[in-house]
């Protein structure tokens, strides 16, 4: 046998490769700078995601396989691209004036974050099982570093230990599943698996399929692989957390969709349940845990863990509608999320961040700017219409009815009201209660951010329409 | 007896098994949560090269060497997040990593 190498099409990889190439310039810099970088290396890496940014809006919209398979562009991924590098962006902007503030702001920072976004990239377009885990294990590897970025807060380590050994443990059992669907379908390949699997399947890859999904549930902190989240989100620097609600979940989503749509389409039956029993689990947990807590960053790690439940809800209906759903469920999720994290990154008098719901009281008569922002965020996530929430969740549970699925819209529905009232008891706090001291001002970045995540919660139902249409195309391009 | 692709899979979930239950039973040492990580990867390797020889298909061997590259770097990461926690706490028990609680 000859084989004939030919150099792979690298166009379709272009955003991760001007992501790879500008962060090993980064690492040179801030290695012969030193601490002396400065803010630069955040400038360039906010420009460096930029340009992948831009150069995601000019990858084709029809499917594209390269590198031998295993990477493909299609519109689905081109989307969650866009919003991963968004959610990346986010991050980096909050942590400026904080890390700087806080006397950790160290050169690795911005690098850590653009080397999770190229896992973050790869994980969205992998089409086989090793870029796959490739992708995965760049992403989460990197994050454990930045959990624990505050190297000298023993709670900042804390986080990240934890986040290590459970994530290291789910990864493990990813692998163990992709090992076993490798050996009872001969292929990594995802076209190729879900070619070979069709009608009845032996246990072999039931087992699999399950131990793959459970490492997946595990990335988008879904009930019952959550048991990180609250931990690692309280006890990583506040920027951090607000990177973690935000870029990982848009990359995890989109690798969950990518896996059961592309891989096992054959085989809807069997992974419907799982998604449907995680969806549900994590929706009752994201409402029901989350009333008892007192520290804001705990209480927005529950709240995560409910949105994604009701993101699967569109995954579980596994139609074109559903994935459409869950697109423009977690691009408003992405606004949301940053934007409450803005507002918690607000409360600041001198050097001492607060993080707990009293702190919050009487915020309506110091800041009643920031109050409104965040209240708006509060009832957009509790789905009030006409927020960009309630069109959020609106789009999953019609696909969920069309689907079939009518008890698990159902409910989402009920738990969504649970859930409504520790959103609104921030609300009430803060418009209710005897005010405290004022806060500091905000800085520009963490403006920047609040305004532009409060502009697309209120004023999304204006003009819902282009991305609406944009999500529905992404969705259709994955059947 | 032959020893065929059945032996090698139960000797491979045996090691996984017991590496889930060395993370989760362990009440000592994170040390050991790292070896029983290693453990589980090990039992991933056990699998893929056995799948490998039995479909005379090179690309499970190819996956094993890229787990053993990675594996290596989870570790020497895990090790690092280990040392900064002991300098802060003084201690890797397991029950004194616990001041996130809520």
């Amino acid at each position: 046998m000859n084989p004939a190498f030919a150099i792979p099409a690298f166009g379709p990889a272009l955003p991760e490769i001007i992501l790879a190439v500008g962060v090993l310039v980064l690492v040179l810099f801030g290695a012969f700078r030193g601490e002396r970088s400065g803010e630069g290396m955040n400038i360039t890496a906010l420009a460096l995601l930029t340009v992948a940014f831009v150069a995601v809006l000019m990858l084709p919209s029809e499917r594209v396989e390269t590198m031998a398979g295993s990477f493909v562009v299609d519109g689905f991924a081109k989307i969650m691209k866009a919003l991963t590098l968004l959610g990346s962006a986010g991050g980096i902007i909050l942590s400026m004036d904080y890390m700087r503030r806080e006397g950790i702001y160290r050169f690795e920072y911005p690098i850590l974050i653009v080397l999770s976004t190229i896992g973050m990239l790869m994980v969205i377009s992998a089409n086989d099982l090793i870029a796959l885990y490739l992708g995965l294990e760049l992403l989460s590897l990197s994050s454990y570093v930045i959990a624990a970025f505050d190297r000298d807060n023993l709670r900042s380590t804390e986080a990240g230990l934890k986040y290590f050994v459970l994530g290291a443990l789910s990864s493990g059992m990813l692998l163990y599943g992709a090992s076993l669907v490798y050996g009872f379908t001969g292929s990594v390949s995802f076209p190729v698996i879900a070619s070979t699997l069709q009608g009845n399947v032996g246990s072999g890859v039931i087992f699999g399929l399950v131990f793959v999904s459970a490492g997946i549930a595990f990335k988008i902190s879904a009930v019952p692989f959550h048991m990180w989240t609250p931990d690692v989100y309280e006890g990583s620097p506040t920027p951090v957390t607000a990177f973690f609600a935000a870029a990982p979940k848009m990359a995890g989503m989109a690798m969950a969709t990518r896996v059961f749509i592309d891989a096992f389409p054959g085989i809807t039956g069997q992974w419907q349940q799982i998604i449907v029993f995680i969806s549900i689990a994590s929706m009752a947990l994201g409402s029901f845990a989350a009333i008892g807590q007192r520290n804001i960053k705990r209480l927005m790690a529950y709240s995560s863990i409910g949105n994604v439940g009701y993101a699967l809800i569109g995954l579980a209906a596994g139609t074109p509608e559903g994935i459409q759903g869950v697109v423009i469920y977690m691009a408003i999720y992405l606004a949301m999320t940053l934007g409450s994290f803005a507002v918690i990154l607000g409360m600041r008098r001198g050097r001492v961040m607060f993080d707990t719901i009293d702190d919050l009281s009487g915020l309506a008569r110091t800041h009643p700017a920031l109050a409104f922002c965040l209240a708006m965020m509060m009832f957009s996530l509790a789905g009030i219409p006409p927020l960009a929430g309630f069109f959020a969740k609106f789009y999953v549970f019609a696909a969920a009815i069309q689907a079939n699925l009518v008890t698990l819209a159902v409910i989402g529905v009920v738990t969504s009201v649970i859930g409504a009232f520790y959103y609104l008891r921030i609300v009430k706090v803060m418009y209710f209660d005897a005010p405290g001291e004022k806060f500091e001002r905000m800085s520009p970045g963490v403006s920047f951010v609040l305004a532009v995540s409060s502009a697309v919660v209120l004023l999304f139902w204006l003009a819902p329409a282009p991305f609406v249409n944009a999500a529905g195309a992404a969705a259709r391009s994955l059947f | 007896m032959v020893i065929g692709l059945g032996h090698y899979l139960t000797v491979a979930a045996i090691l996984f098994t017991l590496g889930v239950f060395g993370i989760f039973i362990n009440r000592k040492n994170v040390i050991v949560i790292l070896m029983s990580i290693e453990l589980i990867l090990l039992a991933v390797n056990i699998n893929m090269v056995a799948f490998s020889t039995h479909m005379n298909d090179i690309v499970g061997q190819v996956f094993a060497l890229l787990i053993l590259t990675v594996a290596a770097a989870e570790a020497a990461i895990g090790l690092a997040i280990l040392v900064v926690f002991f300098r802060n706490r003084g201690s890797i028990a397991v029950e004194d990593v616990n001041r996130l609680r809520g």
